[in-house]
């Protein structure tokens, strides 16, 4: 490979190499800001105290994200503490609670660094050239004169006051400027410095750490009976013999819905296996052929955007290619099933739940209890990592309303594993086509692409969003789903290609008819639109006979996405690779605005069984200006590993009457036994550029490579994921 | 009442012998450590030693534990004292989640007894039995490696952990 070597400035950060590159002409954290507001989610909550507070208890700061095991506590932390000057431990965080944070909706998109990160440093920075300017004046002193250090404000004659005797009550009750004077990045001693997750201790010495771990002294244990399929109603059910089961409380019944509460944990799970035995269902409405689903959801009527038209001027297409993609559905997969608590005193209800928007969830529990929302308070509480909408909002629905009929003590229903892995809203089965024209230079002059995908969001905001919902005597119903539009997308994200493409059109066609339940996980549509864009960048390149990495940067003008393109193959040693050895490269900016993610990979050869097995895996990742370069590359290395199990082994399976894939053995996941020999991340600093978010980068790319490999070990372009031992027999690969 | 052998403290608890010894950890001892994952033997969050054997605590009926030696995690060391696998687990930062951790570090610390000097490849494969949607794993590999090289190397002496609450096999 023939690229240029970037110049670089290098430093050893914890021991791996950050490359470190300033982008000219811009200053500190040039965040997208308006100009006549302040940046972040301070647009939307601009008063100061929404976000830090300073009083004799210490300092509070408040965000309306929630740590999800994506290390949030600990980034946002180092944020709030860099620009206020204080140590790490000096930050007590609050997050996602309606009753105490500002309204950040969804903790989902990669969008916490850049809104609430953004707003903390903002907000954090604001207040202290506001006790900077108060000790200035107390003491009559020139601000510059001053220093902070510690929770103090410094004179240069050694006087010294701590922030909280600096202000009161009201103090920071005023609204942020549209500009901070934000700490110049070369200062930074927290930000951009490897900071020790502040949860992981309790998570490895058995603390309490999760919402499942919560034992109000109250509490009692439910479980809900669910339905054997989608739409299916209760015709029948005796519970007189349930009732009188040990230590069974009350058995709640709305229409469909049915719920245990007990004394025990276990007594409850017996309860619901009774309660299962002994109903009759009304089947629901038969489930689409699974052979045949592709042309099923390619049948049904679609709503079709143009979300790109480019018609620069273009040489004349000498050669053309085409393709088409299939993806099938795949779970969300959290190791511990969906939890949720709720107490209902008579008047006020309050739930705890690991979903991923706390203050959408209040609006769907309001309409689904009839309580009026300010009477509804939804406290964020970890779970198991949920990777996007799973089971937690419907669990905490059901929570309420078991609580509702149980008022004053606290009720906890927990899912079985069966109903988290046949009733959670799956990330939708997709179709791609794509069509490019080559010139004589074998650069792509003409691009066409569709992709066809139900929607990629059915989160709550109204009440028909919740499962329980669906089986009450008066059911709610599920709104019609509107696509999310760009520049995010839903089924459409990552359907723009990065790359310079004159003739160029793309066209989402959005299918508002579901078959199957779904709704978000990681990455939404990218994984399938980068998966295929990818796929089909190597297919030309191979079809030129030029090299995939070369092929990329002719076609890529983006100096960021050039960066780590050329570094992921330089540290890989791309150029020494043997082509046909089953080395893939593949390339995607997360929505086009987030991080950049460039992965090259080498399969080990492939087996007998048709088990394919990456055995070494670089990757390089630019997220603009790094907080805690450990936690993106715990997120980057844990992305690609999850990508390569939804690439090698997932599918939602089912038959006419229901979900089959009801367990980890009819939804097999990747295990240790698979696991790459070697996996390395490099990452690219980019002092006081814009945080873009890390958590999903490398969801797209992780396909396309590893497709992108099996081609060049093999000359077989499979184009139907996941690529699984069947899959590669029936391409006559084992 | 059963009694059972928890952490070397013997405990009387109120459950039907049935009683899958994962909620009896849970609900009548309000031990955190071990997790529900699937209660089905499948993916290893509920993992406990038995007699220093791991075992899926979800399949274990409390009623057949009479005269056995149950260790849960809460047995190895706390967040102020770590054990030296935990303290691996914290100096690789190998968790994102974290909810299949327990278990992780439950199976890992049973094969270190026993094998305190693994190989990487004993690990994997003894680790096959969990686990992880985090993609966590590559972490967790190398805080098993860290606490092997460790105990390795610090002669064949069992973890200190085992030994504080008198439950070494
Ligand atoms: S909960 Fe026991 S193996 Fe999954
Ligand atoms: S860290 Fe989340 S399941 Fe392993």
């Amino acid at each position: 490979m023939n690229a240029p070597l970037l110049t670089r400035r290098a430093s050893l950060v914890g021991g791996v190499l950050l490359v470190g590159i300033g982008l000219p002409g811009r200053g500190a954290h040039a965040a997208e800001t308006t100009d006549d507001k302040p940046p972040g989610s301070l647009a939307q909550f601009p008063l100061l105290d929404s976000w830090v507070r300073i009083d004799a208890a210490g300092i509070t700061v408040f965000t309306g994200k929630a740590e999800l095991g994506q290390g949030l506590r600990t980034a946002l932390t180092q944020i709030a503490a860099e620009e206020l000057s204080v140590p790490f431990d000096a930050i007590h965080l609050v997050t996602a609670d309606t009753a105490r944070t500002p309204n950040e909706g969804y903790t989902a998109g990669s969008h916490s660094m850049p809104d609430s990160g953004t707003a903390i440093l903002n907000a954090a920075s604001q207040v202290r050239a506001i006790l900077l300017a108060i000790a200035a004046s107390s003491w009559s002193l020139p601000v510059d004169s001053l220093t902070t250090r510690d929770g103090t404000v410094r004179a240069p004659d050694g006087r010294a006051v701590r922030y909280g005797d600096l202000i009161t009550d009201t103090t920071l009750h005023q609204n942020a400027l549209v500009r901070s004077a934000l700490k110049p990045p070369a200062d930074y001693t927290i930000i951009g410095h490897a900071q020790p997750r502040v949860d992981i201790p309790a998570k490895v010495t058995g603390g309490p750490a999760y919402i499942q771990d919560m034992r109000p002294n109250d509490m009692v244990h439910a479980r809900i009976l669910r339905p054997p399929s989608y739409g299916a109603t209760l015709i029948a059910l005796d519970d007189t013999e349930i009732a009188k089961m040990p230590g069974v409380l009350k058995i709640v019944r709305d229409g469909s819905f049915v719920g245990v509460i007990a004394k025990r944990e276990w007594q409850a799970v017996q309860a619901l296996r009774a309660m299962v035995a002994a109903a009759r269902w009304k089947p629901g409405p038969k489930l689409p052929e699974r052979a045949r689903i592709y042309d099923t959801l390619l049948a049904l009527p679609s709503e079709d955007t143009t979300i790109l038209d480019r018609l620069d001027v273009a040489d004349a297409a000498v050669s053309e290619l085409s393709a088409r993609f299939n993806r099938p559905y795949i779970g969300h997969g959290s190791i511990g099933p969906s939890c949720g608590l709720a107490l209902f005193d008579g008047t006020n209800l309050t739930v705890w739940s690991h979903a991923q928007g706390m203050f959408p969830l209040r609006a769907a529990i309001a309409g689904l209890t009839g309580l009026p929302p300010d009477k509804v308070r939804c406290i964020h509480v970890e779970g198991s990592g949920c990777y996007g909408h799973n089971g937690a909002d419907d669990a905490a629905g059901d929570a309420a309303l078991m609580a509702r009929a149980f008022p004053g003590q606290t009720v906890r229903v927990q899912w079985m594993r069966e109903q988290e892995n046949t009733w959670e809203p799956y990330s939708p089965a997709m179709v791609t086509r794509v069509r490019a024209g080559l010139n004589g230079a074998g650069n792509i002059v003409d691009w066409n692409y569709d992709v066809w995908s139900n929607t990629h969001s059915n989160r709550p905001g109204g009440a028909g969003a919740l499962l329980a919902g669906w089986s009450l005597e008066k059911p709610l119903t599920l709104p019609r789903p509107v696509p999310i539009p760009q520049p995010e997308g839903g089924g459409d994200r990552n359907a723009i290609p990065l790359y310079v493409l004159p003739h160029a059109t793309v066209v989402h066609h959005f299918i508002p008819e579901m078959p199957i339940r779904v709704s978000a996980e990681r990455g939404l549509g990218a994984y399938m639109n980068i998966f295929s864009i990818e796929s089909f960048m190597d297919e030309c390149a191979a079809h030129t006979g030029a090299d995939p990495v070369e092929y990329r940067l002719r076609h890529m003008q983006d100096p960021r996405a050039r960066d780590v393109i050329t570094l992921a193959a330089e540290r890989f040693g791309w150029s020494k690779a043997a082509p046909g050895s089953g080395r893939g490269f593949a390339f995607a900016r997360y929505k086009n605005l987030g991080a950049y993610c460039a992965i090259a990979l080498q399969l080990a050869p492939i087996g007998d069984d048709g088990q394919l097995r990456v055995a070494r895996a670089v990757l390089a990742v630019d997220s603009g200006q790094i907080i805690n370069p450990d936690g993106i590359r715990n997120q980057i290395e844990g992305g690609f590993l999850q990508s390569m199990s939804w690439t090698l082994f997932e599918q939602v399976s089912w038959n006419a009457d229901g979900i089959t894939s009801r367990d980890w053995a009819g939804y097999p996941m990747l295990r240790f036994g698979l696991l790459p020999d070697q996996l390395e991340t490099h990452i690219i600093d980019r002092p006081g550029a814009p945080f873009l978010g890390t958590g999903e980068a490398s969801q797209g790319p992780t396909p396309a490579a590893i497709a992108n490999a099996l081609f060049d070990a093999t000359h077989l372009r499979l184009r139907e994921l996941p690529l699984n031992p069947p899959r590669l027999r029936a391409a006559g690969l084992a | 009442m059963i009694a059972i052998d928890i952490n070397g403290r013997s405990r009387s608890v109120d459950a039907t012998p049935e009683t899958p010894l994962l909620y009896v950890l849970r609900d009548n001892l309000k031990l955190n450590g071990a997790k529900y994952g699937c209660g089905l033997g499948q993916c290893g969050a509920c993992t406990v030693l038995l007699d220093g054997k791991p075992v899926f605590s979800c399949l274990t009926p409390v009623g057949s534990l009479a005269g056995r030696r149950v260790r849960t995690i809460e047995s190895l060391g706390t967040e102020a004292s770590p054990s030296p696998l935990q303290r691996a687990f914290i100096d690789e930062q190998a968790a994102q989640c974290g909810y299949c951790s327990a278990g992780m570090v439950m199976r890992a610390q049973a094969l270190l007894e026993t094998n305190p000097g693994a190989s990487d490849t004993e690990i994997r494969a003894r680790m096959q039995t969990n686990l992880c949607r985090c993609g966590t794993h590559m972490r967790i590999l190398r805080a098993v490696r860290r606490a092997a090289a460790a105990l390795g190397s610090a002669s064949a002496s069992p973890p200190q952990a085992g030994m504080r609450d008198g439950a070494v096999k």
